[in-house]
C-alpha cells in the first residue's frame, strides 16, 4: 500500500509503514538525525533533531516517530522546527571537544555536517563548554572511546547487538554523567571484538576508535 | 455470570467475612486493654519500635493482662510515635496518644493500665466523641479530611487480612467478580477517577482501551516508584493497608481480562515491599487472589518487582524497561502502554493511590465518588505537606479546597511565627506558588493553571527565610541526577540550567542569565523525550515568573532575600543585644570563628566563619544576638582584640 503526503509543498508516495522520517530521507529530503538506524524496530527518539511540524499537531514532532498517513502534510524548515534543531545541535555541542584537528571523524564527522546545515558555529556562544571529568576511556583491549566526543546515540549498541545477539555495550551512569561502557566483558579474547568493528565502523563523531596495534 | 456461580461467590465471601468478623468480636469480647501503635517507616524513624518494646517489658513487668498490636500510620507523621489505646473497662474511650516515647509509654502502662489514670496531661484526643475528653474530630487536621484512599490506615494492622476483611474489605472484589468487565469500566468511567500519579489521565479511558486490545497476555502494573523529594504517601499506603491496593489491582485485573499483575515498588522501601508479599501470600491462602478467586473462573497472580531507586522508572515506560530488565529509559508514546506495554502486551499502569480508590468505588458506587470533590476532578487527593508547617504529615482533602485551608487550617500554618513564602507542588515537575495563589483549589486543571500541577502528592510548604532561587536550583539538581541521560534536551539543557543557577546562588549571576534561562527551559519543555524532561524546567518557570525580583536581588545586587544562599549572606553579633559573659555561641563554633571583644561580648571573624549558623540557634532567645545580614557587606565590622599587646606595638612601632 503507497499513501501520498505532503512535504514541503511536494508530493511523495511512498510505503505506508514507513516513518516521516525516512520517507523524507529516501525522497532526498534531508531532516538532520544522529540516533534513526533503519533496522531499529523501535526508533530511540533520543538526539532530538529530527523535528518537523505536521499539520493538524500543535507542536514540532520528531519525524522518526510518526508514521505517514495519507494527506499527512509535513513542513521540515518551519522557524519552530530550526529553533528545536539548532538549540539541540547547540547542547550537543556544547558537551563537545571540540579539537577536529585532532579527530579523527574530521571531516567526516556528523557535528560538522549538522552544523553546516543548520548553519551554527562548532562553538555554540552563549553555552558554556562543560566536559565530563574522564576524557578518555581505555579499558577495552581492542577500542578507545572518548566520552566528550560520544552524543550518546547508541548506535553502536545497536550496531552490536546485530553482530552478537546482544550488546557487549551498554549506558552508565546518570544525567549529564552518562557514558558508554563496556562493564560485564571478562575476556576479550572470548568476544569477537578483535574482528568486528561494527562500532567503531557506525559511530558519527569519532567517538569509539579502533586502537593501533602498538596502542594494545 | 450465571446467578448460580454468583451466589456461590457470595457464599464464599460471607464464609470468609465471617471467620474474620468472629475473630474481631472475640478480641472486642477481651476486656484486656489493646495498644495500637503506628509501625510504618515514619513511625519506626521516630523510634516506635523503642516505644512498643518499652510497653511489652512494662506490661510484662506489671504482670498486666494487655495486648500490644502494631498498626499503619495514621497520617499524622508530626506527632509521632502515635499510640492510640483502647481500654474499655477503665470507662475511657480509645485515646490518641502523640509522641510517645519509651519513658511516656512506661508511664501510661504505670498510669493508666495499672492505676486507671489517662494522663491527661499526654492526652491528644479521645477517637470518639464522649463526654470525658474532647475527640480528636474537633481539631480540624481531622475534621476538614476525607478519607477514602487512607480511611483504615492506621486503624488496621497491615500483616493481618482478617482485619481488613473484618472492616470491609474485599467485599468490592466480591462484587465486582458478580458484575460484567463492561460494567465495572463503566462504573469507573462514570465516577470520573483521574489517575493520581502526577498527569490526571482518566483511568476509566486507560482500562477501557487496554480491555479493547486484542486479545494477549495483559498486565496489570502497580506503580509505586515514588521519589519525590518529600513525598511519600504510596509508602505509607502500601505499609498501612497493602490489601486495598491488592483489591483494586484484583478488580481492575477483572475489568480490563489480566491474569497477572506487578507491584512495582523502590527496594528503598523494604517494610513496604515485605508487607505487600505478607499480604500477596495471605490473600492467595484465603482465595482472594491466585487461581479461581471466591470460586469463580478468575485468575490472578500478583508479584512483587523491587526498582532499583531510579526516579525516571516511575515514568510508565521507564518503569516497562526496568522490569523487562533494561537500563530503565523511557521511548517515546504512542504505542501507549494500555496498547503495547510489557512484554509487548497490553499494560495497564496505575498509581498506588489511584488502584486504592477502586474498591471504595466499586463498594459504594459511582455516584457516591461523584460527592466527594469537583466536577472534572471527583474524589480526593492525598498529600504529603512537609516543610515549615506546624502539622507535617499525610493528609487526604476532598479535591476543591484551597490551599489556604490546606495549609493553614489543616495542617496548622506555618512554624515559629514566621510568614508564608512559597508552596511547591509536585515535585520536581511542579511549580512554587506565591501567597496569591493561595486561594486556588487544589484540582488538577486549576493547579495546572497556577503553573504548578498536582503531581502524585509532594507538597512543600516554604515560609520567609526560605531562598527560591535556591529551591529552583535544588530541584534542577535532582533532575539532573535521575535524568536517565538518554534524550539531548534533558540531559544536557537541564545541566546549562543547573550551571546557571549555580552562578546565581554564589553571587556570580550576570545580566542576561534571566533571559537565557527562560530561553532554555522553553526549549527544554517543547525538546524532551518523555515527561520527566518536559517538566524539568517547571521549578524554574514558575519561580521566575512569581519571584523574579529574588533573582535580580541575587544577579543585581549580590543579595538573598531569604538568607540562605551562603556565598551571599554572613553573620554577624549585635553588640548591643551581646550579654556579657555569655559564651553559648564560642562553644557551638566548629571553627572557633567566635571571638571575645574587649567589652566581654562576642564577634565573628568572618574569615574563619563558614556560615553554619550553629551561633544563632545556640544564642539564647532571651538575648537573641546572632543576626543574619545579605549581602555580606552590610555586617558590622568587629575588630578581633590582639592578644599579645606588646605585639602589636611592635607592630604600630615598625610602621
Amino acid at each position: 500500500m503507497m499513501v501520498t503526503i505532503e512535504v514541503n509543498g511536494r508530493q511523495l508516495t511512498v510505503k505506508q509503514n514507513l516513518s516521516v522520517l525516512q520517507a523524507c530521507l529516501e525522497n532526498d529530503i534531508y531532516i538532520p538525525n544522529l540516533c534513526f538506524m533503519e533496522d531499529m524496530p523501535h526508533p530511540p527518539a533520543s538526539c532530538r533533531l529530527c523535528f518537523v511540524e505536521v499539520a493538524g499537531m500543535q507542536r514540532p514532532v520528531t519525524s522518526c516517530t510518526v508514521k505517514v498517513a495519507p494527506a499527512m502534510v509535513v513542513k521540515t524548515d518551519t522557524p519552530a522546527v530550526r529553533r528545536l534543531q539548532r538549540s539541540g545541535l547547540r547542547f550537543l555541542l556544547s558537551v563537545h571537544h571540540v579539537d577536529c584537528q585532532n579527530c579523527p571523524a574530521n571531516k567526516n564527522c556528523e557535528l560538522q555536517r549538522l552544523a553546516r546545515f543548520l548553519k551554527i558555529g562548532l562553538k555554540p556562544k552563549h553555552l558554556e563548554n562543560h566536559l565530563q571529568d574522564i576524557a578518555i576511556v581505555e579499558n577495552h583491549a581492542y577500542l578507545t572511546y572518548y566520552p566528550n566526543r560520544c552524543v550518546l546515540c547508541a548506535k553502536c549498541i545497536h550496531a552490536c547487538r546485530m553482530s552478537h545477539g546482544h550488546s557487549l555495550i551498554s549506558f552508565v551512569g546518570r544525567g549529564f554523567n552518562t557514558s558508554l561502557s563496556f562493564a560485564g566483558i571478562c575476556d576479550f579474547e572470548q568476544t569477537a571484538c578483535n574482528t568486528c568493528r561494527s562500532c567503531a565502523d557506525i559511530c558519527p563523531v569519532g567517538a569509539l576508535v579502533l586502537k593501533t596495534a602498538c596502542e594494545r | 455470570m450465571k446467578p448460580e456461580n454468583k451466589d456461590q461467590i457470595y457464599q464464599q465471601f460471607e464464609a470468609i467475612r465471617r471467620q474474620a468478623e468472629e475473630r474481631r468480636d472475640a478480641a472486642r469480647r477481651d476486656p484486656s486493654p489493646t495498644i495500637l501503635i503506628g509501625t510504618a517507616t515514619c513511625g519506626i524513624a521516630s523510634g516506635a519500635l523503642d516505644t512498643k518494646l518499652a510497653f511489652e517489658q512494662a506490661i510484662l513487668e506489671q504482670g498486666l493482662d494487655a495486648r500490644v498490636r502494631t498498626v499503619g500510620c495514621i497520617g499524622h507523621c508530626y506527632a509521632e510515635p502515635v499510640v492510640i489505646i483502647d481500654y474499655p473497662q477503665s470507662g475511657f474511650p480509645p485515646i490518641f496518644y502523640h509522641e510517645v516515647t519509651a519513658g511516656k509509654a512506661r508511664m501510661l502502662v504505670k498510669h493508666f493500665l495499672e492505676g486507671g489514670d489517662p494522663l491527661f496531661e499526654h492526652v491528644y484526643g479521645a477517637m470518639v466523641e464522649n463526654d470525658m475528653i474532647p475527640s480528636v474530630m474537633e481539631f480540624s487536621r481531622f475534621n476538614q479530611e476525607k478519607r477514602v484512599v487512607m480511611e483504615k490506615c492506621g486503624h488496621i494492622d497491615p500483616e493481618d487480612i482478617y482485619d481488613y476483611i473484618a472492616h470491609g474489605g474485599y467485599a468490592a472484589l466480591a462484587k465486582a467478580l458478580t458484575l460484567d468487565p463492561e460494567t465495572i469500566i463503566d462504573e469507573i468511567k462514570t465516577c470520573g477517577l483521574r489517575g493520581r500519579g502526577g498527569a490526571g489521565f482518566p483511568t476509566g479511558r486507560k482500562w477501557e482501551l487496554a480491555a479493547d486490545s486484542p486479545e494477549g497476555d495483559k498486565i496489570i502494573v502497580c506503580n509505586a516508584d515514588e521519589g519525590d523529594p518529600g513525598a511519600y504517601m504510596d509508602r505509607t499506603i502500601l505499609e498501612s493497608n497493602p490489601h486495598q491496593v491488592l483489591e483494586g489491582m484484583a478488580i481492575c485485573a477483572l475489568a480490563v481480562g489480566a491474569h497477572k499483575a506487578i507491584v512495582y515498588v523502590r527496594s528503598e522501601y523494604p517494610l513496604a515491599v515485605k508487607i505487600v508479599s505478607g499480604a500477596i501470600a495471605q490473600a492467595k491462602t484465603l482465595g482472594l487472589l491466585g487461581s479461581g478467586i471466591l470460586n469463580s473462573a478468575f485468575n490472578l497472580e500478583i508479584e512483587v518487582f523491587q526498582g532499583s531507586g531510579a526516579f525516571v522508572c516511575g515514568e510508565e515506560t521507564g518503569l516497562i524497561q526496568s522490569i523487562e530488565g533494561f537500563r530503565g529509559m523511557p521511548r517515546s508514546r504512542p504505542p501507549y502502554p494500555a496498547q503495547e506495554g510489557l512484554y509487548g502486551q497490553p499494560t495497564v499502569i496505575n498509581n498506588v493511590k489511584t488502584l486504592a480508590s477502586v474498591p471504595p468505588i466499586i463498594a459504594n458506587g459511582a455516584a457516591w465518588y461523584r460527592t466527594i470533590g469537583t466536577e472534572n476532578s471527583p474524589g480526593t487527593a492525598v498529600f504529603s505537606v512537609v516543610g515549615d508547617v506546624v502539622h507535617a504529615g499525610l493528609v487526604e482533602i476532598p479535591m476543591g479546597v484551597t490551599l489556604r485551608t490546606l495549609i493553614f487550617d489543616i495542617c496548622g500554618g506555618i512554624a515559629n511565627q514566621k510568614k508564608f513564602k512559597a508552596v511547591q507542588i509536585g515535585g520536581p515537575s511542579g511549580g512554587c506558588l506565591p501567597e496569591t495563589f493561595l486561594d486556588t483549589p487544589i484540582d488538577f486543571d486549576s493547579l495546572t493553571t497556577a503553573g504548578a500541577m498536582m503531581g502524585s502528592g509532594g507538597m512543600v510548604v516554604m515560609d520567609e527565610d526560605s531562598c527560591m532561587v535556591d529551591v529552583a536550583r535544588y530541584f534542577l539538581d535532582f533532575t539532573q541526577k535521575e535524568s536517565c541521560g538518554k534524550c539531548t534536551f534533558c540531559r544536557i539543557g537541564t545541566r546549562h540550567l543547573l550551571d546557571i543557577l549555580q552562578r546565581i546562588t554564589t553571587g556570580e549571576g550576570r545580566t542576561g542569565d534571566l533571559e537565557q534561562l527562560e530561553q532554555l527551559s522553553e526549549d527544554i519543555k517543547d525538546g524532551s523525550l518523555c515527561g520527566l524532561g518536559k517538566t524539568a524546567p517547571n521549578p524554574v518557570l514558575t519561580s521566575l515568573k512569581y519571584f523574579r525580583d529574588e533573582y535580580e536581588a541575587h544577579i543585581n545586587e549580590k543579595r538573598c532575600p531569604g538568607m540562605m544562599c551562603r556565598p551571599l549572606m554572613t553573620y554577624y553579633i549585635d553588640l548591643d543585644k551581646c550579654a556579657r559573659g555569655c559564651d553559648a555561641c564560642v562553644g557551638c563554633c566548629p571553627t572557633e570563628a567566635v571571638f571575645t571583644t574587649s567589652t566581654r561580648k562576642k564577634g565573628i571573624d568572618q574569615d574563619l566563619c563558614v556560615k553554619c549558623g550553629e551561633c544563632m540557634v545556640a544564642c539564647p532567645p532571651q538575648y537573641d544576638a546572632v543576626r543574619k545580614v545579605s549581602p555580606p557587606g552590610l555586617a558590622p565590622v568587629i575588630e578581633r582584640p590582639v592578644k599579645n599587646p606588646d605585639a602589636s606595638k611592635k607592630a604600630s612601632d615598625n610602621s
